[in-house]
């Protein structure tokens, strides 16, 4: 079983190698991608049912135990977040394919979308698995290696320029991070997670709160947390549309979750926290106006994404169970909904040729099934009632309420805002592009890049697979009662951390 | 990394030798490089015979420093940055053309394999029950080298240098093709 935690990880990277080794068969590659993240979403039912079970799913690689060596864990919160991200990896390769196919032809092959689709889902498995702040860095490195690639291949010189923000942006956060490490394990000998929860706690205030400020400041800029969120509606609308539902489906999450594994796991801070509630707060509102503010469709819903980071900060800012399990959730809730809006958009922009909101009109009339398929992530990012969104924020609230302090209710209250400037939004894009009278297509500025739009064509694949993570969604909302149990669950392992760290360096540690 | 199969050599070439007398001494094997630039840059003669020269050093070089990499410096990153080097300078005196000469394989596969390499060597343990990348060793005593020690995590190593000999070749094709149209080239001097 130990075994089991390996694989999500070096099966998609072996995967990687071979699609690169099999450039010339374009078919071979495509099933490799499908099966492989097919693969990797089995792995994490297995592994969650396992952790849930009988605790954390613990391997030592290479035999070196806890402090020295490699540790891969698989608890509660990764095993859960591992398999919400593989499926939405999978649907959205699956788009792309359907996407490339339409657009290239059937014998297209790739030696960089394929590969470096994998070696993305390599990093994303390996960020959740790993059990050291260093093989952290070294997952987010590789993800941020192969976003690279994905934001700026075959685009154009602005696009490119737009993804330079980007990428300077993710060195100069990749390079604090590094610095961080080098702190901690200046100040602690360790970079062992498990091992540094306990050490941690004897060093001196200030040096700790250095270290946990560092922390907020680097997956802060991973994670879009205002202010340090300038980067992403700049960058993340350049790329192609399956790229940025990946992108704004999993990294920023990806972000959220170490800022959650390390605020708990290694700082112990005991009861809400101030200055982490007063982010959340300016994320979620600025975020909403911003949102508000936009023309362009992909910007908006980039926004959008900004301010409902400040949902997850909310909840791990409130720092108790309920508030965990409903950050948790919301986490779930989050990455497939904001990957389903990107995946819509690119539909839609494909009919229009265009994603300014005043180019669009009458959608509704012409592609019913288009407008039902953003109309229903819409609703539940807005936080509607059946949904997935409703259920997650609920949760949200009520451990703001039960906190209770004057800044528990100040961002309760801003989260309750923000959820109605988000319907606002929606209503707004609801009103332009589907409502009114129906425009022509725009003609494709640039036909030499792969943001191919105004071709007017939708393959049946990519509107499957579109549809197939709406329903993804819904059912989030079905299975609502065992998530919110499991969710519950993983966040009093976090916030008690003992299981975990019996789990990673044995009985003698506790 | 070998030269492959012995290129003909172009006909208007040969047509000039006409005497057995003149052709004794010449080299069977392609002496500099490719033939010719057919881009129509300026040559350097000296740069393509220092290549040639340097070459299959540096290459001799890159593997040692893989073989030695377990237990002194050097490993299957260095050693496949040094071999990169040999073809940079390969690139520099004779272009693109010339590394591609060079390398019968495509780089992406190249790299493709170096990677595959790598993740089966670190899967490999599972199979006898260990963690992945646990790692084990032989030792023998062979005629000429004396006491070996082989380390399984040599296949790593291996895959890593692949890994790095394609980016490298990877990196010449597709940013050396920038800067190929970017620089001014002189106009071809009409043959003949």
């Amino acid at each position: 079983m130990t075994m089991l935690v390996a694989l999500p990880i070096l099966l998609p990277l072996l995967a990687a190698g071979l699609s690169l080794v099999l450039g010339r068969f374009a078919t071979l590659q495509r099933l490799l991608g499908v099966v492989v993240f097919t693969a990797n979403a089995v792995l994490a039912v297995v592994l969650l049912a396992e952790a849930d079970k009988s605790g954390p799913v613990v391997l030592q690689l290479g035999g070196w135990d806890a402090p020295v060596g490699i540790t891969l864990v698989a608890d509660r919160l990764s095993a859960l977040l591992m398999l919400i991200s593989m499926v939405v990896m999978l649907a959205v390769l699956v788009y792309s394919i359907g996407q490339r196919i339409t657009d290239y032809g059937r014998s297209t092959s790739s030696t960089a979308f394929h590969p470096m689709y994998l070696v993305l889902g390599a990093g994303v498995s390996m960020a959740y698995l790993t059990g050291d702040l260093f093989n952290l860095f070294v997952a987010f490195e590789i993800m941020l290696g192969a976003s690279y690639v994905l934001i700026t291949r075959r685009t154009t010189a602005t696009r490119v320029r737009a993804g330079m923000t980007y990428t300077i942006v993710s060195l100069t956060s990749s390079l604090l991070f590094i610095t961080m490490i080098a702190l901690v394990y200046a100040a602690t000998g360790t970079v062992n997670l498990a091992d540094l929860s306990g050490k941690v706690e004897a060093l001196p205030v200030g040096v700790q709160s250095a270290m946990a400020l560092m922390m907020i400041v680097v997956f802060g800029i991973k994670s879009a947390m205002v202010p340090l969120h300038f980067w992403l509606p700049d960058s993340y609308p350049t790329a192609p549309a399956p790229v940025t539902a990946v992108f704004a489906g999993l990294l920023t999450k990806v972000g959220v979750y170490a800022l959650i594994r390390t605020q708990t796991l290694v700082f112990d801070h005991g009861e809400s926290w101030t200055l982490l509630l007063w982010f959340s707060v300016i994320t979620m509102i600025i975020g909403a106006l911003g949102a508000i503010a936009q023309n362009d469709l992909n910007r908006l819903l980039s926004f959008l994404l900004v301010s409902h980071i400040g949902y997850m900060l909310f909840g791990l800012a409130l720092y108790d169970v309920t508030g965990l399990a409903g950050a948790i959730l919301y986490v779930v809730h989050h990455i497939t909904v904001q990957a389903t809006l990107f995946l819509v958009s690119g539909l839609l922009t494909r009919h229009t040729g265009t994603v300014a909101l005043r180019g669009m009109g009458g959608l509704a009339k012409l592609y019913p099934a288009i407008a039902l398929l953003f109309a229903i992530p819409a609703l539940n990012l807005a936080g509607i009632p059946p949904f997935s969104g409703f259920v997650a924020k609920l949760a949200l609230l009520e451990a703001g309420a039960e906190v209770g302090t004057t800044m528990a209710y100040v961002a309760t209250g801003a989260a309750v805002l923000t959820s109605f400037l988000t319907l606002y939004a929606m209503a707004k894009v609801w009103v332009f592009a589907f409502w009114g009278k129906s425009k022509p297509p725009h003609p494709d500025p640039d036909p030499t890049d792969e943001l191919i739009i105004g071709t007017g064509s939708t393959s049946r694949t990519m509107v499957s697979a579109t549809s197939a993570l709406v329903v993804f969604g819904v059912l989030i909302a079905v299975f609502a009662g065992p998530l919110s149990e499991i969710s519950t669950r993983a966040a009093t392992d976090l916030l008690d951390g003992g299981p975990y760290r019996t789990a990673v360096l044995g009985e003698e540690a506790e | 990394m070998s030269e492959g199969p012995p290129r003909s050599q172009p006909s208007g070439e040969k047509k000039r030798r006409t005497s057995l007398w003149e052709e004794w001494d010449t080299p069977q094997e392609h002496w500099l490089l490719v033939g010719s630039h057919r881009d129509g840059r300026e040559r350097s003669l000296l740069l393509e015979v220092a290549a040639r020269i340097i070459f299959p050093t540096v290459l001799v070089l890159s593997l040692y420093l893989l073989f030695a990499g377990h237990n002194r410096s050097g490993g299957g990153f260095s050693g496949g940055l040094v071999a990169g080097q040999a073809f940079v300078v390969r690139y520099l005196a004779g272009g693109p053309m010339e590394v591609r000469a060079a390398v019968g394989l495509r780089p992406p596969v190249i790299i493709g394999a170096g990677l595959s390499l790598a993740v089966l060597t670190g899967l490999a343990p599972i199979f006898w029950g260990e963690a992945p990348l646990t790692s084990a060793y032989v030792s023998m005593t062979l005629p000429v080298l004396g006491d070996v020690h082989v380390v399984s995590s040599l296949f790593l190593d291996m895959g890593v240098y692949l890994l790095i000999v394609g980016v490298v070749c990877d990196l010449l094709r597709t940013l050396g093709a920038g800067i190929e149209e970017q620089s001014p080239r002189p106009r071809r001097r009409p043959s003949g």
